[in-house]
């Protein structure tokens, strides 16, 4: 069984080789091949489940040695593959949406010539993420953490003729360039203090090293975490990052890639356990991230960058979580899962909107679409219901498990991550609540006006051809991507109750991350009553702004705070003076360093010789008897020194 | 006589012509004055000879007026071929190593 | 007597150089197949070598040693180490590749000018320095090394100063100019570091009485030559300049940005891939092993530099306008990297600084080649002339894109691994180094992308827009290149197999330990 797993990453491997190398003549087939080898791996990753559930809880870790990948003295680094819950947890996500997407994208790039070099890049991420969840040390987890961020960068700038998709890869691959940076000090602290950075001797021997070096190895990995994870301070790219085709954010910048951080530190949980700095500063992190995302997700006009505001926020979530301990760590697992249930379904569905609306991604040119798309209005409806925390969805199993462990991390602290948390439903129920109001609800504002706005740069160019400036035709998209949609809908109906009846969840993944009860201070009906009263007020807020006034086509001024929040709380424009224009500056100013200084200490050296040659030339006036004079000066310098030197 | 002499008359002999290569112009004198510091040598040498008592410095005399002859005849060779060329026997004139 | 393996490994390009010299004006194609096929010969007597060498077996190996100048205790010693096969067999390969690249680059402008055969020149001059370096790095005797360390700045100056890129912005006279400010530059910087190794290596000859490297390091081992510390350090600094200035280490790295602007993209590659590691290479030679404990005491300041470099050549790299002075920058900082790497005294630092050179050599050599194939399509260095090049040519941009990944150290790519090896071996020592050298990938992931964004996407500049995709010949070049990469990035094992043992020998002649984790018992 174990020499299956190299196969779940070989399959979409093979597929990105092919179709990459492959070239234009598998331009007609290359979608399909991609997809059913998205399909094979997720068969083989069903084939592993079964089989791990047969094993007793003990024995469920299965590993696969390749080969010695460096080997150098001391240096151990191998290609090992370790399967086991949490892993199997990711492959069965990770394989099952993206097989979902691959098949959903068949339809919606349908009319992108290079729909083959789309899947090639799709098949690439779903390797290199897969390697991340399966690798059995952390060198080999850095290969496919880099992997999916270069298969980000290429599918963020898939539309690269476009200059800010472009400009959004590039921004996308180096905030998480400064998250890597973090992974690899990581690995570093982990190689000098174990000598190893495989998961076995890291994580059995984390409790006998010192809590100095844990702590900075847990913060190392926090900073990892931000950067993958789209999480305070390093989460500005993932709203630019929607400058991707749909299907790509729905896997990659939601479902997938995003949540690989919160991986990252449940997988090192005995280091976080042994750090309680480092877990505070994840908390803190999460939390802050949570109420950024609710923000800046309340703000925003465009569906997919409100849907990516989203994303932070319920990562921040997971993260919160992560950062408790024993008492989080499943439930953020847990989240993850439903999240990227209800969060890939959104997107899909805000792609379908997209799709029937000429590439209109501006909610105040939609409305009242319910009627003209009855499957997405459905999915979406259900996606929302389940984000919203709705009482039997799946968020509300998940969410409020982890509002629960956050007041029972006791002390002030928990209090504060609970309040944050309670808070973030609220606003999650608000900018929920709009985005479903102003997209499927209200009046047809679409009506009567061209689309595309010219200040509407991430609208997607596919349906160009279809006219600029015609009247949209809503219309529900083919089947092709409506499957997809409804089984993600029915995962985040069912996908929470299912996990959380007779705790199912908490004790397949028990054994791997540990879990503690906690002690809460408020009982668990009282925190489920609380999380309603949220749910409500945020709801009813909603709805007495967008449902019952019309909304206007036109954004309203706002006040400050939605200013910034549209401008993403100004962290852009931070990034944009002290990093962008500070580094121009150094690098400019560097290079007339480099030219007049290091440069020209070398050419004035030789130019100091030059003028030295220039007099001493002058001596050879051409003259004979100068010459001779010198002859003649010359021998009677040596005569008197001889003499001299016989005298002394 | 005391041989010591000889070695005064040959360095004053060796000044003159020394004094005569740097100042004169005319290539015919120099060439001349370089004779007569050869000669001034060849005195030197003869009287040498004579006060260690053999004959290394009177064999190098007679070296040094082979090459005075062979030097005599390529010298004056290139000095009526300069004056031929340049109408002039200056030396002065002839500066062409002058960057 | 057995065959001797290594002369010809150095004499087959030298001999293939007087040939392809000779080769008649009118017969320029002869020439190339000519200079191509005894690249491949030797590349082909390399791969022997590197069958015959055998990691766990003796530290000099296929070794041959004849008198010479008997007066001076000078040899014609040859002998490899695995560092050494290692980089052999990285020149032979690249060889090929430069000879294909270059192609037609030297082909003579206007037809009909019979006498002048600059294509014959171009690719014996190439063959001249494969034969100077491989012999570089065959040579254990010290006098015989610095001979040819000196003598390959002579066909490298022609090459430099005489071939350059075709179409120029500012005409003909004014890169001629350039072009032989930038040949002038490079033979005085590295003529002056040579000049003082040459004292140096004197004042080794005084102090040992013979030039051989094998003795004098056994000797110094042994206790039975005493050096005193003044001397000793005398010494290291003076050979220890030359070889940062072939590096090159900041801030002796000026020169490099203005050979390799100049010079045609193969010869380009020729200098940073080839010929500069010839310094690096005569690093861990050399300066540790004869001069072990000066090596130790300049460690500290030498770190520093080479932490400069590559924080400083990234940052440079960032401010270019030129493409190719882009890469050149970006090598400065590789090349700090790689001495890092030797300094740190470590063993994962001296195996990821080897296995540094060899991956720095392909992923440049990928990167340079398809940017040279870019510059002669449009006939500009500067980035600002592209743009969209991705739709007009995706197979150009696709190799560039991976040319640049791999410089940028990606994992699952070859450079990662050395890169990698290198930080942690710093890192064990000198954690503060380490950590501000990892601020070296950010700043290497922001060049680069910079560079392919600003010429391979956006809207399709006017003057990119009919321009044809790689060639057969280029795609030769350029996919074996890229294979390459993927296959080290995924299994470096042939190369560090070789290159340990070697390593390890090198940290016992320093007498340096790995220092030992926090927690043993996690081993």
């Amino acid at each position: 069984m174990e020499n299956l797993i190299a196969l779940l990453i070989a399959a979409p491997l093979l597929g990105a080789a092919v179709l990459l190398v492959g070239g234009r003549r598998l331009d007609a087939v290359g979608h399909w091949i991609g997809t059913l080898l998205s399909f094979v791996s997720f068969v083989i990753g069903v084939v592993l489940f079964a089989d791990l559930l047969g094993k007793g809880a003990e024995h469920r870790t299965l590993t696969q040695h390749l080969f010695s990948w460096v080997p150098v003295a001391g240096f151990q680094a191998d290609v090992t593959f370790r399967l086991d819950q949490l892993s199997m947890t990711f492959v069965l996500l990770i394989t099952g949406v993206g097989s979902l997407i691959h098949l959903y994208s068949v339809g919606y790039m349908e009319h992108d010539e290079r729909r083959r070099r789309f899947f090639g890049y799709l098949n690439l991420f779903l390797a290199a993420m897969l390697l991340l969840v399966l690798a059995d040390n952390y060198l080999l987890l850095y290969v496919g953490w880099e992997g999916v961020g270069l298969a980000s960068y290429l599918l963020i700038g898939f539309w690269q003729h476009k200059p800010s998709a472009a400009t959004a890869a590039k921004k996308a691959f180096l905030v998480n360039r400064v998250g890597d940076m973090g992974l690899s000090i990581a690995i570093m602290l982990m190689f000098t203090t174990f000598g190893s950075f495989a998961f076995g001797p890291v994580l059995s021997h984390a409790g006998d090293a010192s809590e100095g070096r844990l702590t900075a190895i847990g913060l190392m990995l926090l900073l990892a975490t931000c950067g993958k994870s789209a999480q305070v301070p390093l989460q500005s790219w993932l709203g630019d990052a929607m400058e991707g085709p749909t299907p790509v954010s729905a896997l990659i910048h939601a479902a997938t890639m995003v949540t690989a951080g919160v991986y990252l530190i449940v997988r090192s949980g005995a280091v976080f356990n042994a750090a309680p700095d480092a877990q505070l500063a994840v908390t803190v992190v999460g939390a802050v991230t949570l109420l950024f995302g609710a923000i800046v997700g309340c703000a925003k006009d465009d569906i997919k960058k409100a849907l990516a505001g989203s994303t932070m926020s319920q990562i921040g979530y997971m993260v919160l979580a992560a950062g408790l301990g024993p008492i989080g760590y499943v439930f953020a697992i847990m989240h993850l899962v439903t999240h990227g249930f209800f969060k890939a379904g959104l997107f899909l569905g805000a792609g379908s909107v997209m799709h029937g609306m000429n590439d209109e991604v501006d909610m105040r040119k939609y409305g009242g679409l319910r009627r003209y798309m009855p499957v997405t209005f459905v999915t979406f409806g259900l996606g929302y219901l389940a984000i919203i925390g709705f009482p039997g969805l799946s968020g509300f199993f998940s969410k409020d498990k982890i509002i629960e462990a956050a007041f029972a991390k006791g002390g002030t602290d928990g209090w504060i991550l609970g309040g944050v948390a309670l808070l973030g439903a609220a606003i999650t129920a608000f900018y929920m609540t709009r985005v479903m109001l102003m997209t499927f609800f209200g009046e047809e504002r679409w009506k009567n006006q061209p689309t595309r706005s010219p200040e509407a740069p991430s609208a997607e160019p596919a349906a160009e051809h279809q006219g600029e400036h015609a009247e949209p035709h809503p219309h529900e998209s083919p089947k092709v991507m409506t499957i997809p949609m409804i089984v993600l809908a029915v995962g985040s109906v069912l996908g929470g109750g299912f996990f959380s009846i007779g705790d199912r969840f908490l004790h397949w993944l028990e054994p791997v991350t540990g879990y503690s009860e906690g002690h809460s201070p408020v009982g668990a009906w009282t925190v489920t009553g609380a999380t309603m009263v949220c749910l409500i007020i945020g709801v009813g807020i909603a709805w007495a702004q967008y449902g019952r006034k019309p909304v206007p086509a036109v954004a309203p001024r706002g006040s400050l705070l939605t200013r910034a929040a549209r401008r993403d709380l100004l962290q852009d424009d931070f990034n944009h003076v002290v990093l962008v224009r500070g580094g121009e500056h150094l690098t400019r100013s560097l290079v007339y360093v480099d030219h007049t200084l290091v440069d020209g200490v070398v050419n004035g050296t030789a130019a100091g010789f030059g003028g030295l040659s220039s007099r001493l030339r002058r001596v050879q006036n051409g003259f004979a008897r100068s010459y001779a004079v010198s002859m003649f000066g010359g021998a009677a310098l040596l005569v008197a020194a001889t003499l001299l030197m016989r005298a002394v | 006589m005391n041989p010591v002499n000889y070695l005064y008359l040959a360095a004053l002999l060796f000044t003159i012509g020394a004094t005569g290569v740097l100042i004169r112009r005319n290539a015919i004198v120099v060439f001349m004055c370089i004779e007569l510091m050869l000669n001034a040598c060849n005195l030197a040498f003869v009287a040498f000879s004579r006060m260690h008592g053999n004959l290394d410095g009177q064999i190098i005399a007679f070296f040094t007026m082979v090459v005075a002859a062979a030097e005599v005849v390529v010298g004056l060779a290139i000095i009526v071929s300069l004056f031929r060329t340049r109408h002039s026997a200056s030396v002065d004139d002839a500066s062409l190593m002058k960057l | 007597m057995s065959f001797p393996l290594l002369t010809a490994t150095a004499a087959l390009p030298a001999v293939g150089a007087v040939a392809t010299a000779a080769v008649p004006a009118a017969w320029r194609t002869a020439a190339k197949w000519l200079a191509l096929l005894v690249s491949l010969a030797t590349l082909a007597l390399a791969v022997t070598v590197l069958v015959r060498f055998d990691p766990d077996g003796a530290r000099y190996q296929l070794t041959e040693s004849h008198a010479w100048i008997k007066d001076f205790g000078v040899r014609y010693e040859l002998g490899v180490d695995g560092i050494a096969v290692a980089l052999i067999a990285l020149t032979a390969l690249l060889i090929p590749f430069i000879v294909l690249a270059g192609w037609n680059d030297a082909d003579p402008l206007e037809t009909g000018s019979s006498r002048w055969r600059p294509t014959q020149g171009f690719f014996a001059l190439i063959l001249a320095v494969e034969a100077m370096v491989v012999i570089s790095f065959e040579a254990t005797d010290v006098f015989l090394f610095y001979i040819f360390f000196e003598a390959m700045l002579i066909p490298m100056y022609f090459l430099i100063g005489g071939f350059g890129d075709r179409a120029h912005a500012q005409g003909e006279e004014a890169a001629s100019r350039q072009r032989s400010y930038a040949a002038v530059k490079f033979l005085l910087y590295n003529l002056v570091g040579g000049l003082i190794m040459l004292a140096a290596v004197i004042g080794l000859y005084v102090v040992a009485g013979n030039f051989s490297l094998q003795e004098i390091a056994q000797a110094r081992a042994s206790g039975s030559l005493h050096m005193a510390t003044s001397t000793e350090r005398w010494l290291f600094l003076g050979f220890f300049f030359a070889f940062a200035v072939k590096a090159p280490l900041w801030p002796l790295h000026t020169w490099l940005p203005n050979a390799m602007q100049e010079s045609t993209a193969p010869v380009a590659v020729l200098i940073t891939a080839v010929v500069d590691k010839v310094g690096t290479f005569a690093m861990l030679r050399f300066c540790l092993q004869l001069f072990p404990q000066a090596s130790k005491w300049a460690t500290p300041v030498i770190l520093v530099l080479a932490l400069i470099s590559i924080v400083y050549g990234a940052l440079l790299a960032v401010g270019q306008r030129d493409i190719k002075r882009l890469v050149a920058y970006a090598s400065i900082s590789h090349f700090g990297f790689i001495i890092m790497g030797i300094f740190a005294m470590t063993s994962q630092g001296q195996s990821g600084a080897t296995l540094y050179m060899v991956n720095h050599g392909i992923s440049t050599a990928a990167l340079m080649l398809v940017a040279g194939f870019l510059i002669s399509r449009r006939g500009s260095r500067l980035i600002a002339d592209y743009g969209g090049v991705q739709k007009v040519a995706p197979v150009l941009a696709g190799t560039f894109l991976i040319g640049g990944l791999a410089t940028l150290s990606l994992p699952g790519l070859a450079p990662f691994v050395s890169e990698f090896l290198v930080l942690v071996g710093t890192f064990t020592r000198h954690p503060v180094i380490g950590i501000i050298a990892t601020f070296g990938i950010v700043l290497a992931a922001l060049y680069t992308l910079v560079l392919y964004q600003r010429t391979m996407t956006g809207p399709v500049k006017p003057e990119v827009s009919a321009m044809p995709d790689l060639r057969a010949r280029e795609l030769v070049v350029v996919a074996p290149l890229i294979v390459l990469l993927i296959f080290l990035g995924v299994y470096p094992k042939p190369v560090t197999d070789i290159v340990n043992p070697a390593v390890k020998q090198t940290m016992s002649d320093v007498h340096k330990k790995d220092p030992k984790p926090e927690v043993e018992a996690a081993k």
